[in-house]
């Protein structure tokens, strides 16, 4: 009998929090301070793809680390304003500007929460692997493709200092790992363009950089059902891709620090920072695949990592802002680079060629998809379908019929094994042979599963179809097979399950 | 409750210097209670960690980097694996010379608590040393699980000392609380204690109530068929505790587990954590 009294399941979970917390404080304050390095960038360029301030994506940066910190389901997991949600909400911005975008992002928490609070974060075991890494894909083409612009139609100077910037990135921590890479890279460049007075754009140019602590406002919006009208869509989408992604994430950081993590309560912790995020002036975001990467290889393991990040990022960019905006764009452009080829999963175009045709196209689709449309929602919605259509199409042809034709030549017995479901209900019209004159047609279904109404049309079909040539048709085993109709089958708590999906 | 034949003492062992005494005094309880013992270690978690702080992702980075901890995290467990089965087998040869005859080895990997948790309904006493392997030389304070453990677990618990010597000696502490109220009823009732001299201490200023509530413990222990003296001091017990243990010899001590006010004790620390500690002998603590 395991019982617990109150006095010891609260010490128990003020213990667990307190190792949640402060398990790992050094590498944690540690990783958070090279996080938050790598953060700043980041941010200022999302905004940038948004098309709104710098201080908007760097504000949202800390809200968003510092809530998920508390909130969130998975410690040691990095979130903050994001490429992924940032490509959504280009639109928005463009049409109706800035306090649009912060209502929207306030709705897309609320909807997160929603979703959290339905424990939808099981759904997503239908995102299968190739949609994912299509999603990944297509995550880091938007990131390039976002630094087009700033290497088109630009002073000369800028294209040997993001080759400068690359060449840092990845060499430099060839000679030591002790100092992130993208700080030097910034100091470099930074310098390099001051020293010799170079023209450049700078993120100065970009708007306005935070220069002071963020402070809580109402989006100045109608409160109209026009409003909503106009930013429910945007929000849906930002909802569904920043809990995909930060699931996504959430299952990477698992598998990289071999612990668990609590889906449900992720999305609730996602909702909980979009939603405070959109009152201090910040766009919303969600958790970063490479972010996260980053954060677990400098150590970071507990919450206090991504807290410190925030709040170093927060630290760094109110104080330093005026240094800040120096930073010449092409130094961010290498960073981003470095992101986007980083997020890019390579191995996958190796398996194109070994993996089944199905897996290659759900992926190839889903990445289409993204690039051609901006929204990774409609990539992963056709990539999830793709998946499910191709799932079926494998599964119809686990099905066989064979039929045996008695001594008299009067009756016949149709035997049925497999899957008869509406995929494969017109191969099993189509199995029986309605010319044959009979008297008799018997149908086993001991070794069939009849799946959904589809396959229970299919099968009136067929008993209409032989009573009116003249036959009596006799079915067996009709019970045990149409047991999986159901909805919920509750298979795996059922003792004997296993036997009701092999044999009856 | 009921007590399973089987496996009733559990003995949480480490790489540490306490794991010869703990599997003594396991032995020392198993013979008492004619029970069995199960040896326990928990592997911990994992803490591998790179050393990059380089904040750059390369192509194919998380494939890297999964590989890397995977490589440490192995490394680390292969060792430690054989370490462990070195200390359970070294135990168990302890516990079978001290004529233990049902011994079984338990290897678990995970958090400690988590697992002595899941084990609880087949445990009847759990035997721990006062410090684990990581907090051998910080003498002063006690083992980061220990606290954990008598917080969560509903067992009586036995603290191992460094060195063990067959207990003759009691000292029960008692406050007056419910749980030292319960421990003296589980003494009376535990073939523990038969035969062994016991000395109930009340500390703190003496008044009519505790004096009445020592005399019925005080009867109780004596209806149990054990020897028993009373003692009241007037000191705070983190300190007049010790120094009775000291002057007379004591080689156990018995009290009831900590009070209820959780946050206080984290603020302030609490008597028993400081009795435990400086006590130089073995201490079994009931719930």
């Amino acid at each position: 009998m395991a019982h617990y009294d109150m006095a010891a399941r609260d010490w128990f979970a003020l213990d667990h929090l307190r190792s949640e917390w402060f398990g790992n404080v050094r590498n944690d304050l540690i990783a958070g301070l090279v996080v938050a390095l790598a953060l700043i960038p980041e941010a200022i360029a999302f905004s940038i793809i948004a098309g709104v301030d710098p201080k908007v994506g760097l504000y949202a940066s800390f809200s968003i680390a510092v809530l998920c910190a508390l909130t969130g389901g998975r410690p040691g997991m990095i979130s903050a304003a994001t490429a992924a949600t940032a490509v959504l909400m280009v639109d928005l911005v463009r049409d109706h500007g800035l306090q649009y975008l912060l209502a929207a992002t306030i709705m897309a928490g609320v909807l997160q929460i929603a979703a959290g609070i339905l424990r939808l974060g099981r759904a997503m075991r239908f995102v299968s692997r190739s949609v994912m890494t299509g999603f990944v894909n297509a995550l880091a083409i938007l990131i390039f493709m976002a630094q087009v612009p700033e290497m088109i139609g630009v002073p000369l100077a800028t294209y040997p200092l993001i080759a400068l910037g690359l060449a840092i990135l990845y060499l430099f921590p060839y000679l030591t790992k002790a100092v992130p890479a993208p700080l030097v890279c910034i100091l470099v460049i930074t310098g390099i363009a001051l020293y010799y007075g170079l023209e450049l754009r700078t993120v100065g140019d970009m708007g306005d950089l935070p220069d002071a602590l963020p402070v809580f406002m109402l989006p100045d919006i109608p409160l109209t059902l026009e409003t909503l009208e106009i930013i429910l869509p945007y929000s849906v989408g930002v909802a569904v891709v920043g809990l995909l992604e930060s699931l996504m994430t959430a299952s990477i950081v698992d598998e990289l620090t071999d612990t668990a993590s609590d889906r449900n309560r992720e999305c609730v912790g996602q909702g909980v920072a979009n939603f405070c995020t959109g009152f201090i002036g910040g766009m919303a975001g969600c958790a970063m695949i490479g972010q996260s990467i980053i954060n677990v290889q400098s150590g970071g393991r507990g919450r206090l990592s991504t807290f410190c990040a925030g709040v170093f990022l927060l630290i760094l960019v109110v104080f330093l802002g005026e240094y800040v905006s120096l930073i010449p764009m092409a130094a961010l452009v290498a960073i981003m680079i470095m992101v986007s080829v980083g997020t890019f999963s390579w191995a996958s175009l190796r398996k194109l060629r070994e993996q089944p045709l199905s897996a290659g196209v759900v992926m190839v689709a889903t990445v289409v998809t993204v690039v051609a449309t901006h929204n990774l929602a409609i990539g992963v919605g056709l990539g999830v379908l793709l998946s499910g259509i191709f799932f079926a199409a494998k599964i119809a042809q686990i099905f066989r019929v064979t039929s045996t034709l008695s001594a008299d030549g009067a009756t016949r017995r149709y035997r049925v094994e497999g899957q008869v479901f509406f995929a494969s209900a017109d191969d099993f019209v189509a199995a029986f042979d309605f010319a044959e004159v009979l008297e008799r047609v018997e149908i086993d279904l001991t070794q069939a599963h009849i799946w959904d109404v589809s396959s229970v049309a299919a099968l009136d079909t067929v008993v209409l179809k032989f009573r009116r040539e003249g036959a009596e048709v006799v079915l067996i085993g009709l019970n045990a097979a149409s047991e999986t109709i159901v909805d919920k089958l509750a298979v795996h708590d059922k003792p004997g399950a296993s036997d009701l999906l092999s044999a009856h | 409750m009921a007590e399973t034949p089987e496996h009733s003492v559990l003995a949480c062992i480490d790489g540490s210097i306490y794991a010869q005494s703990v599997a003594d005094h396991a032995a020392w309880a198993a013979g008492r209670l004619s029970a069995g013992v199960r040896l326990l270690q928990v592997l911990g978690r994992r803490e591998s960690s790179s050393s990059d702080r380089s904040g750059r992702i390369v192509a194919g980075a998380r494939r890297q980097l999964l590989e890397q901890l995977s490589e440490l995290d192995h490394a680390r467990a292969k060792l430690l694996q054989s370490q462990a089965r070195l200390d359970l087998s070294d135990a168990e040869v302890r516990l079978r010379d001290a004529g233990v005859e049902r011994v079984d080895k338990l290897l678990r990997q995970g958090d400690l608590l988590e697992t002595l948790q899941a084990l609880e309904d087949e445990t009847s006493l759990i035997v721990i040393g006062k410090r684990g392997a990581a907090a051998d030389f910080a003498t002063g304070h006690l083992g980061s699980n220990l606290e954990r453990i008598l917080r969560a677990m509903h067992r009586p618990v036995l603290i191992a000392a460094r060195g063990y010597g067959a207990p003759s000696r009691v000292v029960i502490a008692f406050d007056g609380r419910a749980s030292a109220i319960n421990a003296v009823d589980e003494v009376a009732r535990s073939a523990l204690f038969q035969g062994l001299a016991i000395t109930l201490v009340q500390c703190g200023t003496p008044d009519q109530a505790s004096a009445t509530r020592l005399a019925a413990a005080a009867e109780q222990l004596a209806g149990g068929g054990l020897k028993t003296e009373q003692r009241i001091e007037s000191g705070p017990p983190e300190t007049t505790l010790p120094a009775i243990v000291e002057e007379t010899g004591t080689d156990l001590v018995v009290m009831g587990a900590y009070g209820h006010s959780r946050l206080r004790t984290l603020m302030i620390g609490s008597t028993t954590t400081q009795v435990i500690r400086d006590c130089k002998v073995p201490i079994l603590v009931y719930r």
